[in-house]
């Protein structure tokens, strides 16, 4: 999918001033947010299990290379093929090489975020496949030809009426009005696609090492149609999403669910270990892993960064984040929107023009909270904006303004002396004095006009708290 | 409980300020001093002290960040006891984020780690340290508090303010929803990102107008500045304060000027 992370000033304000899109938004918070609360807090543990699942992923990822080989060695001796990939394009490749070795006519796909990293469903249709999501949502937004807008709720922006619109259109038939009956109508269409389909592409929630199992974890019971009915199922996952073993899993389950969407247990959790058996009656006859690299490498290298790789996927962070809430995920630019997705698309997809997205964020913290791994989310966005403010380690990475650098080297000369400091606030009480009402300014100039384009700014008080404390002790001073 | 451990309490703080309480609002430091010296404590403000250096920090520019934090340590470094500070964010940035921007640094690494065991947060400070959890004071308003978001998800101080002002007679808190969601300040965010900072704020301050408050009660100068600037601007008559001149029964609030 081609980035556009540059444009997330655009794009945020043209969100901002949708009005349904903002109501939309609101779901986020009174939903999925409070959801998770709830079932976080109905837990045992719940702050010990998030502890076990960060230790779990901290352990994976120190180890990636030694449990990448455990889990191609256990599909492999399961039946599977396993596939590398070093990027989208070469993901592609190897996805397109199957579906043309085998005269595939039809794709179906089940939820894949990866997938969507890749392009997949154009370069598949390029070649004249049918492509098909199947997750009701991905199906919607499919239609609608749109990228998700969550990664969990990729539909959640879409109305009612629009997607009663979206079906009608594709199905060619008469407009359904409720919610029972659209979901009735896109599982007629689906359910013919899913037989006549003769491949599906899948995502993987989990990959466990020791077993050379995917898991997936859905609500609508299309993963286990997809791993289970067309003659060849292939998985893409991201390198970093597996775990070592079967208990670790059930570990991991517990809070991804939970943090998903505040269930217990989802409604399907779907292990696939390989294509059918000799013994076995139905499941894939070919079963391939993609295992993809797209740029995971360089989170992996760099230490301030790597435990983005912790992440699993769940969409807590978007869900507590009142950014995502107000510019909502189509503004992030590319496939993972919010707090998580602010560090992993410019990392993977070109720091110097995603510099805006560790920008947008108040630095609140209420997705470090959320995160089921603890992920320190606003110290990596710290550290990107270090990364791309001075451009280092790597000056091709820099993105900020001359006359910003300028600024923030007046600002250090500013503080390196504390007549300076009480210069400096002198000099901003003379020039704001003829705009001074009651103590406010209506404006400011830059670099810090954007300030009271929507609120006034308070003008430096009559006396530094310094000079005010030091009178106060000797009052000769003032004098 | 009050003054339960008289004998104990540090006869001397060191009050860290912070650049926004020195240039914007030097009442809230006056306020701190207050409380503070009715519990008999002798309060220092280290002459030479300017900014704990977040400010570049979080906008990425640590080269400007470093010398002035460095500044900061030795500033602090000169003085004794604890280092009391109204602001959580400040705080967090010392005892929280230091770590990162003096990675590769061990000598200030080391010093920044002794000098955030001895600084403390203003409301951390009087409930936790000085074992204070009733000032003593009065205020007759209605007043609705936000949870700033540095003292609530990296510091965890929330306990601390909730029951200074639940002790404090004659105020009625109406409760706010969504109180612990971001104001949209942000630092620097609330510039570079203006709009959505905007739509930020807009969301609190519909929050803090229907509790029917005439007080929003903060503890965060940066916070209380941009909440303060929006009502201000939508013609919205709610004054914002730091918990601290509330907390003091000599600020002008509490009426200390008819008395």
């Amino acid at each position: 999918m081609k980035s556009t992370t540059k444009e997330f000033r655009n794009a945020a304000s043209k969100a901002l001033a949708d009005v349904q899109l903002q109501q939309a938004h609101e779901v986020v918070y009174n939903g999925f947010h409070q959801a998770r609360l709830s079932a976080a807090g109905d837990t045992d543990d719940w702050e010990a299990q998030r502890t076990l699942g960060k230790a779990i992923k901290d352990h994976t990822i120190a180890n990636l290379d030694y449990y990448l080989d455990m889990l191609a060695t256990n599909v492999e001796k399961n039946g599977g093929n396993v596939f590398f990939a070093r990027d989208g394009e070469d993901a592609n490749a190897y996805i397109r090489g199957i579906a043309a070795k085998n005269d595939v006519s039809t794709v179906i796909k089940s939820k894949s975020m990866v997938s969507e990293e890749m392009g997949l469903n154009h370069v598949l249709e390029a070649d004249g496949i049918e492509v098909v999501e199947t997750d009701l949502g991905e199906y919607i937004v499919q239609l609608a030809g749109e990228a998700p807008y969550h990664i969990i709720a990729p539909a959640i922006h879409k109305t009612k009426d629009q997607v009663a619109d979206l079906l009608a259109e594709e199905s060619r038939s008469e407009r359904r009005e409720t919610a029972e009956e659209l979901t009735r109508q896109a599982r007629e269409m689906l359910r013919a696609v899913f037989q006549r389909a003769d491949m599906s592409v899948t995502g993987a929630n989990f990959a466990v090492a020791e077993t050379g199992s995917i898991v997936l974890v859905t609500n609508e019971g299309n993963g286990r149609m997809a791993t289970s009915m067309p003659r060849i199922h292939v998985a893409a996952m991201g390198m970093e999403k597996l775990v070592p073993s079967a208990a670790d899993l059930s570990a991991m389950l517990r809070i991804l669910i939970r943090s998903a969407t505040g269930q217990r247990i989802s409604a399907y959790v779907t292990m696939v270990n390989g294509p059918r058996a000799h013994d076995e009656e139905d499941g894939p006859e070919e079963f391939h892993l993609v295992i993809m690299n797209n740029g995971r490498d360089r989170l992996l290298r760099d230490e301030s960064l790597r435990e983005a790789l912790n992440c699993i996927r769940c969409g807590a962070c978007m869900n507590s984040c009142p950014v995502y809430r107000k510019v909502g995920g189509h503004s992030y630019g590319w496939v993972y929107p919010g707090p998580i997705g602010s560090i992993v698309s410019p990392v993977l997809t070109g720091l110097k023009d995603g510099a805006k997205l560790p920008s947008a964020s108040s630095l609140c913290g209420a997705c470090h909270e959320a995160c089921p791994v603890k992920i320190n989310i606003p110290r990596m966005l710290l550290e990107l904006r270090s990364q791309t403010a001075q451009g280092e380690p790597d000056p091709k990475q820099q993105a900020s303004r001359f006359g910003e650098r300028m600024t923030w080297k007046a600002w250090r000369q500013g503080m390196m002396s504390r007549s300076r400091f009480e210069v400096g606030s002198s000099v901003g009480k003379i020039i704001t004095a003829p705009l001074n009402k009651d103590g406010w300014l209506k404006r400011v100039p830059p670099p810090i006009s954007g300030w009271t384009d929507s609120r006034d700014f308070p003008a430096p008080a009559t006396k530094t708290f310094g000079k005010m404390f030091a009178e106060r002790n000797n009052p000769r001073i003032g004098q | 409980m009050d003054n339960a451990n008289a004998e104990e309490l540090p006869p001397r703080v060191n009050l860290f300020v912070t650049c926004l309480v020195d240039q914007f609002a030097p009442k809230v430091g006056m306020s701190v001093v207050n409380i503070l010296e009715a519990r008999g404590i002798e309060v220092h403000f280290p002459p030479d002290q300017t900014c704990c250096g977040q400010p570049a920090f979080n906008s990425g520019f640590r080269n400007d960040a470093r010398p002035v934090a460095s500044r900061f340590l030795d500033v602090f470094e000169a003085t004794e006891g604890p280092i009391v500070c109204p602001s959580g964010s400040c705080v967090a940035m010392v005892r929280n984020f230091y770590q990162d921007l003096f990675r590769g640094h061990p000598n200030e690494l080391a010093r920044a780690e002794r000098l955030s065991g001895r600084i403390y947060e203003f409301t951390e400070f009087i409930v936790d340290i000085l074992g204070i959890e009733d000032l003593n004071v009065r205020s007759d308003i209605d007043a609705t508090y936000h949870r700033c978001c540095h003292l609530l998800r990296e510091l965890h101080i929330d306990e601390q303010p909730t029951s200074l002002l639940e002790n404090v007679k004659g105020l009625t808190l109406k409760p706010m929803e969504r109180n612990e969601v971001c104001c949209g300040f942000g630092g620097a965010f609330s510039v570079k990102m203006s709009d959505v900072s905007t739509a930020m704020l807009n969301e609190k301050l519909d929050n803090v107008v229907a509790t029917g408050a005439s007080t929003l009660i903060a503890g965060d100068t940066g916070c209380i500045m941009h909440m303060q600037g929006g009502l201000r601007r939508r013609g919205q008559d709610v004054q914002v304060v730091h918990i601290a001149e509330l907390l003091d029964a000599e600020s002008d609030l509490n009426g200390a000027a008819m008395r």
